[in-house]
């Protein structure tokens, strides 16, 4: 079938996860909701379209065309709106709700999915962590969680020390796993952090201190690491964590090098959000805020080898 | 050249990969939730048959391979080629080198349908059919009435490949093989 007929496949009108999927889904929504009520998490609705969207170097954006406005982004995740919450004076807040994400389809990746999003006022990294393993223990069954950092996942994978050598060898390390040679040392380091977390064995894992080129939005750590975290689960990753970025002039600065870097890249092009450079210029409280793939976590309660089955539709059936 | 990007990847595209003609085996979207994305692909080399695993950026291609898998019948080797008739009817040959018939040779005297991958038009790899019809040329007497399970003995068969046969085989028997494990199955003729 070619993408252009639209829904010309009609056996295809079925739900792509089960009855029994659909209904373990659902009671993973409700004890999550409980979870945080019990916390005193405040559930909050952010808007799916914004004017304006991530820079991140390596996510694009959807975007509607309403004739006469302005065309609006689906958002990629609550973040931003979020912590324009959190500016504003809002209590620690989560939001269960759908993203969207442009060219991301696999078996692990569905352009549209459900994210959980949370923010703890005055939570560092690891008690962040140890809240994140507490929903996981709850949604699916109690485990053991390893915490690693970055560099000794590639240390024990790769023998190479991505703090202390030479780029140059994880670009080449990179290179020998087929990574073309234009790519750049960032790219290296998520195909080689990808490569070891597919070989670790730990079935709960926390990686840690990130190189400060992949912060993101966490802040450095006084050993100028990033204090980001991930959780992966039996290999998935599914959740992506910071001691958030606080300080405007450092936030400024790293969208305009993540928009550098798109440019490079030959990524669309978008522009830093105002709202949120001007609400954290107001100031963001001290916290720690966390992503969750809510598909992710409930195709591993299931066991399913595909994120479309744990949806009530996936992107092929939409 | 036309190509193929990494998000139509799929298993049985054929393409170019350092200048040998592949089959995709399987591919992956992988993408770290911050990070870039890539498609790990596993691929076979179809002339060596080697699997060669690679990672691409998304959006990276690979030019197609023109590869056509077809059934050709066995006509005669020279000694240096070996000479496949199209059955479609246009009696149209192709030659293939030793290399390229590989193991298929102990199994071919002429006439057999065989699967030939071909690539821009040239004979890369022929497969024998799953049974072949072969009479022994060469083996030691036969004990008449030992047709229960008992031992084997090497026989030479008329495409000069040796096989474990039973013991009541005797020259000039046809014999029916199974080409994928090169073992004897039953006696056709005697």
């Amino acid at each position: 079938m070619s993408s252009t007929d639209i829904g010309s496949d009609t056996a295809d009108w079925r739900p792509s996860g089960t009855a029994d999927a659909l209904r373990a889904r659902a009671a993973m929504l409700r004890a999550t909701r409980e979870f945080f009520a019990h916390r005193e998490v405040m559930e909050v609705q952010t808007p799916a379209l914004g004017v304006a969207t991530v820079t991140d170097p390596a996510i694009d954006s959807m975007r509607t065309s309403v004739p006469g406005a302005p065309s609006r982004y689906l958002q990629t995740s609550p973040e931003y709106h979020m912590k324009r919450l959190l500016a504003a004076g809002a209590p620690s807040i989560y939001q269960i709700g759908p993203v969207f994400r442009d060219g991301e389809r696999g078996r692990w990746h569905n352009p549209e999915f459900t994210m959980l999003e949370w923010y703890r006022l005055g939570f560092d990294g690891p008690r962040l962590m140890e809240e994140v393993a507490d929903l996981v223990d709850v949604l699916l069954g109690p485990a053991d969680y390893q915490r690693r950092t970055h560099n000794e996942l590639i240390q024990a994978r790769f023998g190479i020390d991505a703090n202390a050598d030479d780029p140059a060898v994880c670009l080449e390390t990179a290179r020998g796993l087929g990574l073309g040679r234009d790519a750049g040392i960032e790219d290296a380091l998520d195909l080689l952090l990808a490569e070891a977390i597919a070989s670790s064995t730990d079935p709960r894992l926390f990686v840690t201190d990130f190189p400060p080129g992949l912060a993101a939005l966490a802040r450095l750590g006084p050993d100028g690491m990033a204090a980001r975290f991930e959780l992966v689960v039996e290999g998935i990753e599914v959740a992506n964590g910071y001691h958030e970025l606080c300080a405007p002039d450092e936030l400024e600065a790293r969208m305009a090098a993540d928009i550098q870097r798109r440019r490079a890249g030959g990524r669309p092009g978008v522009a830093a959000d105002q709202r949120l450079l001007a609400a954290q210029s107001e100031g963001l409280p001290d916290c720690a805020g966390v992503a969750v793939g809510f598909d992710r976590l409930v195709a591993l309660r299931l066991g399913v080898a595909a994120v479309g089955e744990a949806m009530a539709f996936d992107w092929e059936r939409a | 050249m036309a190509s193929y990007s990494t998000n139509e990847f799929r298993p049985g595209l054929k393409v170019l990969l350092e200048g040998d003609p592949c089959s995709i085996l399987a591919s992956e979207f992988v993408k770290p939730g911050k990070g870039q994305a890539f498609t790990r692909v596993k691929l076979r080399n179809l002339k060596t048959d080697r699997v060669w695993e690679r990672t691409y950026r998304s959006g990276e291609s690979l030019e197609v391979a023109d590869v056509l898998e077809t059934q050709m019948e066995y006509l005669y080797s020279d000694g240096e080629f070996w000479h496949f008739m199209n059955t479609d009817g246009s009696f149209e040959q192709k030659a293939a080198s030793t290399t390229v018939v590989s193991e298929a040779k102990s199994w071919l005297q002429g006439q057999e349908v065989c699967n030939v991958t071909l690539w821009n038009d040239e004979p890369i790899s022929v497969v024998a059919p799953n049974f072949v019809e072969l009479a022994v040329k060469e083996t030691d007497p036969g004990i008449r009435g030992d047709t229960a399970q008992g031992g084997t003995k090497p026989a030479t068969l008329s495409t000069g490949a040796t096989i474990k046969v039973p013991l009541f085989v005797e020259i000039g028997d046809v014999l029916r093989i199974d080409t994928r494990t090169g073992e004897y199955v039953n006696r056709v003729k005697v």
